[in-house]
C-alpha cells in the first residue's frame, strides 16, 4: 500500500520553498527575515527528496514572495522552487534565477566597511570569472569577495 | 564639449570613464596656466574631515579659496559635537548638505563616501579618502602629473614600491591606467605586502602585463615611472621590515640606469623609503606631484559645480 501524505500540513494560501538543500532552511529564514512576519509559518527539516536525497522546506502563508525575494534565495538554494499557492492549489511555479545584486540578506566580510554600522542594507553585485566562479563584490567598500566568503 | 561631470559624485576612479578623466587632465592644464578665482564665487563648500589628513585637506582648502569659494567644515572627527553626540554619519551629511553646494568627505571606513552620496539628497560629495579604499582626486592629480611629464597615459611602463596591500593610491592608479592602451606594470613590495587578487585579476581579464619583482634595480632601465609608497612599519614583523627596509629603499645608486624621461613620484608623506638626496636628481617629482593637487582639485570641484566652462 502506497502511503501518500504530506510531511509538512499543506497551506490555503501562499508560498512554498521547496528543494531547499537540507541544514540550509534554518539559514534561509533568519537570513530572508521571514520570521519577521506576523504569518504562520511551517518548515520541514531533512524531508526524503528524490531530486536531493534529502532536503528542506518552508511554507508561509498569505504572503506572496516578490520576485528579487524569489532570486536571492539562489544564492543559496540554487535548486529551490517556489510555489504559489491559492485554495489549496498551485498558481504558480518560480525558478529562482541569480540575480545581478543582492541587497540586505549579507554581511560584508570586510571588517571596516561602513556597511556594518550604519544602520544601512548591505548591497553586492555578482561579478562572473573565469571558470563559472562567481565573485560578490561590495556597493560600498568596493572590496571583491569569492561566493564562499560572503556566504559562510 | 560635453560636461559628463556635472552634478556628479566623485567617489571612485572606477565610476569615471575615460573620456571624463581626460576632462579632469584637460581643465588642470588649463588652470594650472591661469588661475580662475571667479570660477565658484558665491558657493559654498563643506570639508568634512572625520580623520586627519593634512596634505588632502590643505590642498582642497586651497583649491577652494582660488576659485573663489567659501568653506565651512572640520578637519578632525574626534572634535566635533556630530560624532561625540553619536549622530550617523548619514544624519550628518544629511544635514549639511541642506547648508552647502558640495562636501568633501574623508572618513576611516570603507565605503563611507558611498553612502554620504545617498544621503546628500543630490548635494556632489568629493571622496578625499575612505579608509583603505579609494582617494579619486589622489589619482587624478597621479594621472595629470603623468601625463605632463610622460605626454601620454598609455605605452608606459610603471613600477609601483612598497606597501601595494593596502595602498589604496597604487591600487587606484592600476585601475586608472588599465583605461589606457599598451601600459606595462611592474610591482616591487615585500611577499607579505603585494597587490591585492582582485587587482592582479583585473589586469589579467583585460590582458594588461604586470610582473611582481624583488628589486627596484631590476626594472629600472625599463621605466618611465616608479610610484613609490611607504612601507609601514605596523604592518609587519620587525625583521620583516628591517629586511624589506633594505630592499625598498629609493637611493641615487638605485638609479643608475635609469632612462632619461623615468620620473619618480610618492603620495606623500615620504618617511625613509626615499633617500633624501634623490630629491635633488632630475628623476624626483613628487614635490611637483604633490603641488598639481592643487590643479587636479581645482579641476575637479569646477567641472562638478558648473555644468559650462569651457
Amino acid at each position: 500500500m502506497q502511503i501518500n501524505k504530506l510531511q509538512v500540513e499543506a497551506i490555503k494560501c501562499g508560498s512554498v520553498i521547496d528543494h531547499i538543500p537540507s541544514q540550509i532552511g534554518f539559514k534561509l529564514l533568519s537570513l530572508f527575515r521571514f520570521t519577521e512576519t506576523e504569518k504562520r509559518i511551517t518548515i520541514g527539516l531533512n524531508l526524503p527528496s528524490k531530486k536531493l536525497g534529502k532536503k528542506d522546506i518552508i511554507k508561509i502563508e498569505n504572503t506572496f514572495l516578490s520576485g528579487d525575494q524569489i532570486n536571492q534565495l539562489a544564492i543559496y538554494s540554487p535548486c529551490a522552487t517556489v510555489n504559489y499557492i491559492d485554495e489549496y492549489n498551485l498558481v504558480g511555479k518560480i525558478f529562482p534565477t541569480l540575480p545581478r545584486k543582492i541587497d540586505r540578506i549579507l554581511i560584508c566580510p570586510n571588517g571596516n566597511c561602513i556597511s556594518h554600522n550604519n544602520c544601512i542594507n548591505s548591497s553586492f553585485i555578482f561579478i562572473k570569472k573565469p571558470n563559472n566562479n562567481m565573485n560578490l563584490k561590495c556597493k560600498y567598500c568596493e572590496k571583491e569577495f569569492s561566493k564562499n566568503i560572503v556566504l559562510s | 564639449m560635453r560636461n559628463s561631470l556635472y552634478k556628479k559624485n566623485i567617489i571612485s576612479i572606477n565610476d569615471l570613464k575615460r573620456d571624463e578623466l581626460e576632462l579632469v587632465l584637460k581643465k588642470s592644464a588649463i588652470l594650472k596656466k591661469k588661475s580662475a578665482p571667479d570660477l565658484l564665487k558665491n558657493k559654498i563648500i563643506a570639508s568634512c574631515f572625520f580623520e586627519a589628513s593634512t596634505r588632502t585637506r590643505l590642498s582642497f582648502e586651497t583649491a577652494i579659496y582660488r576659485l573663489g569659494a567659501s568653506i565651512i567644515g572640520f578637519s578632525d572627527g574626534n572634535n566635533i559635537s556630530l560624532s561625540k553626540k553619536g549622530e550617523t554619519l548619514a544624519d550628518t551629511i544629511s544635514v549639511i548638505s541642506s547648508y552647502v553646494d558640495a562636501i568633501i568627505i574623508r572618513h576611516p571606513q570603507e565605503g563611507s563616501a558611498r553612502l554620504a552620496a545617498e544621503f546628500s539628497n543630490n548635494v556632489p560629495i568629493f571622496n578625499a579618502g575612505d579608509g583603505s579604499n579609494q582617494h579619486p582626486t589622489q589619482t587624478l592629480l597621479d594621472l595629470f602629473t603623468i601625463q605632463e611629464t610622460q605626454n601620454r597615459l598609455n605605452n608606459l611602463n610603471i613600477a609601483m614600491v612598497g606597501d601595494l596591500k593596502y595602498g589604496r593610491t597604487v591600487h587606484s592608479l592600476t585601475q586608472a591606467l588599465a583605461k589606457y592602451k599598451k601600459n606595462k606594470f611592474f610591482f616591487i613590495s615585500p611577499d607579505v605586502l603585494t597587490m591585492p587578487n582582485y587587482i592582479n585579476n583585473m589586469l589579467l581579464e583585460r590582458g594588461i602585463s604586470y610582473r611582481r619583482c624583488q628589486h627596484i634595480e631590476e626594472v629600472i632601465s625599463e621605466i618611465d615611472i616608479l610610484y613609490m609608497t611607504r612601507v609601514q612599519k605596523e604592518r609587519l614583523e620587525s625583521t620583516e621590515y628591517a629586511n624589506a627596509k633594505s630592499k625598498f629603499i629609493l637611493s641615487t645608486k638605485s638609479l643608475k640606469n635609469a632612462r632619461s624621461n623615468l620620473k619618480i613620484l610618492h603620495p606623500l608623506p615620504r618617511i625613509d623609503e626615499i633617500d633624501h638626496d634623490v630629491d635633488y636628481t632630475p628623476y624626483a617629482w613628487y614635490f611637483k606631484q604633490a603641488a598639481n593637487g592643487i590643479y587636479a582639485r581645482q579641476a575637479i570641484l569646477s567641472l562638478v559645480l558648473i555644468e559650462n566652462h569651457f
